[in-house]
């Protein structure tokens, strides 16, 4: 049985704001699912006694003192943007598919 | 909506409300979460940004020290658990409020846990339980164009600064709250004043609800008695204490409509507005699932040293709570009396005015008398009213040195109030000072037994009563600048009749 269904990954694509076609769902969920069951053989030789790796490097509290650094400037901020207005990013209409998701 | 909803009693009598809230308050640290912007209120747009909080290709977030402090100094007042051990998690999300499509929050490893918060309500001790207390950074402020009064429905466009993006912000969960019945509205007001009031004597963040540092969501359902816990709503853009009772009590009537009327309620997040006091349905919520929580890969852990966390806990200072027993039991007032003293809002103003010397019972004789009447009068706070806790305090010093009475000190309390300057110099520039002149006195007791020789010869003769006429006319010759009691004596050892 697969892994991952064609369904799961439409879903997928909706949250990642992907537009995928018909076609393209049919090969990233067949991808997909090969990258999930080599995931699970890994999975199979987990045991209780070895511990999730999140980090790879053993390390824990880096922390940073509470100072201020120097800003960009308005003008940097803005540079990579598409658009700007009143020294503001500007972005499209955000609720243009049904209110509802 | 045309729909009559039911009364308030009646929703009670029928319907069993449990709630919950989820705060967040905003750190007062000097820099962002992740990186060193500064998080200053008002700045012009997009001035404190930088590669971190922009969430740029390469930049790298640190954790602040000074928030991770604050964090654990808040849930340990809340009485939780320290985590020995926890990691930042990605909460996945395509809004533009954060620019990196991710915000860092803290997802199954909260650093604090299961904790609570004891709030009085109508002199009942409710125990509120604490789920957990968790840090995230705060988001963009989105100004929406094109659409109607600035919502985001229908809007054409939306501006974004991102000058918010990345402050420290803490999220309070509470575990549901069963049982409180009618209560319920009230019990969330009272805790999210007891939370404002701990996090503030903690002095990690200025809490104000109308600056935006404190939000609240409010979450309600009712349930038949006896029967499971129904569907929960959220309730949104709850922006001040008021509105945290007013947007419960809200949701219980319109849920109970829903619900006499055979229908379900929709679990959603639901919009308070002030103007209406009344919730419209907002953004339908992704489910937790679709936010794909994943451990946060450019953060180390966190591993908070349990001797440093007990030395948090036994450096925390007195909790609100506890110093208001303090305070009712060092200045000797029934529940009743302390009561009144917090509802006047005078807890601080009477505390500050005994450090500047006075007694407790005249602190607050003036500032529940006086001043609290000119307060309600002009309908402002009782802490702008116009005088300070040092000036009721010197103005009570001139009472007891005998050189104001009762009566010159209300009029020389007015002066105060209306900025005339300190009570010393409103006492000598509008000339109140009590007549302690024996010589100048004595002459008008004269005047006044010359004047009244049959009262004085009733008092001669033993009816000692009589003998507050003659004050009256020689308070009245002395335009009330003299002291009763010092005039009584005098009138008497005139008269040589035993006091």
């Amino acid at each position: 049985m697969a892994a991952i269904s064609r369904e799961e990954v439409a879903h997928l694509a909706r949250l990642s704001r992907l537009a995928v076609t018909e076609e393209e769902l049919d090969t990233f969920a067949g991808q997909l699912d090969v990258i999930l069951q080599s995931v699970a053989q890994v999975g199979e030789v987990a045991a209780a006694d070895i511990p999730p790796t999140s980090h790879s490097v053993p390390l824990t509290n880096v922390l940073r003192a509470d100072v201020v650094t120097p800003c960009l400037t308005p003008e940097e901020a803005l540079s990579g943007a598409p658009d700007a207005e009143e020294q503001r990013f500007r972005v499209p209409r955000i609720l243009d598919e049904d209110v509802a998701s | 909506m045309t729909t009559t909803l039911p009364a308030y009693d009646e929703v009670v009598a029928r319907y069993e409300p449990v709630i919950g809230l989820e705060t967040h308050v905003e750190l007062g640290t000097n820099t962002k979460m992740f990186c060193g912007c500064p998080t200053d209120f008002g700045g012009e747009p997009n001035t404190r940004v930088c590669p971190v909080c922009l969430g740029l290709p390469g930049s790298l977030p640190v954790a602040n020290a000074a928030a991770i402090e604050a964090t654990i100094r808040i849930g340990l007042a809340l009485n939780c658990s320290i985590a020995t051990w926890c990691r930042f998690a990605r909460k996945n999300y395509f809004y533009p409020d954060m620019p990196k499509n991710f915000q860092i929050s803290q997802y199954d490893e909260p650093l604090c846990v299961d904790g609570y918060l004891d709030v009085d309500v109508n002199g009942e001790t409710v125990r509120i339980g604490i789920e957990r207390v968790h840090l995230e950074e705060d988001t963009g402020k989105t100004l929406h164009v094109g659409g109607a009064t600035g919502r985001i429905h229908g809007a054409t466009e939306s501006l974004v600064d991102y000058n918010r993006a990345g402050i420290p912000l803490v999220e309070i969960v509470t575990k549901p709250i069963p049982g409180t019945g009618a209560l319920a509205p009230e019990v969330a007001r009272a805790y999210v004043t007891e939370l404002r009031d701990v996090i503030r004597s903690l002095g990690v963040s200025d809490v104000r609800m109308e600056e935006g540092s404190l939000r609240c969501d409010v979450n309600t359902s009712l349930n038949l008695p006896g029967q499971e816990w129904g569907t929960r709503t959220e309730t949104k853009n709850v922006n001040s204490l008021r509105s945290v009772e007013r947007a419960v009590r809200s949701e219980m009537l319109r849920q109970a409509a829903v619900l006499d009327a055979g229908g379900r309620i929709t679990q959603e997040t639901r919009h308070f507005h002030e103007d209406t006091g009344d919730t419209t349905p907002g953004r339908s919520k992704e489910t937790a699932t679709d936010y794909r929580y994943f451990p946060e890969p450019d953060l180390v852990p966190l591993a908070p040293d349990p001797a440093w966390v007990a030395e948090l806990k036994a450096a925390l200072p007195e909790l609100p709570r506890l110093h208001r027993r303090r305070l009712q039991q060092d200045w000797g007032l029934s529940e009743a009396d302390m009561q009144s003293v917090l509802n006047a809002g005078a807890v601080e103003l009477i505390e500050a005015t005994v450090a500047a010397g006075a007694t407790p019972a005249a602190a607050r004789k003036w500032w529940l008398g006086e001043l609290s009447r000119r307060a309600n009068e002009t309908g402002v706070e009782l802490a702008d009213v116009g005088a300070t806790p040092a000036q009721v305090a010197e103005l009570q010093g001139l009472v007891d040195a005998g050189k104001l009475n009762d009566k010159l000190a209300r009029t020389v309390l007015e002066g105060v109030v209306a900025g005339e300057g300190s009570p010393t110099e409103i006492m000598t520039n509008r000339k109140l000072e009590v007549v302690s002149d024996t010589g100048a006195l004595t002459a008008a007791v004269d005047e006044a037994i010359a004047a009244n020789s049959a009262i004085a010869d009733k008092v001669r003769s033993g009816k000692v009563a009589a003998a507050g006429a003659l004050v009256g006319a020689v308070m009245k010759a002395t335009r009330g600048q003299a002291d009763a009691q010092t005039v009584r004596t005098l009138i008497l050892e005139r008269l040589g009749v035993e006091g």
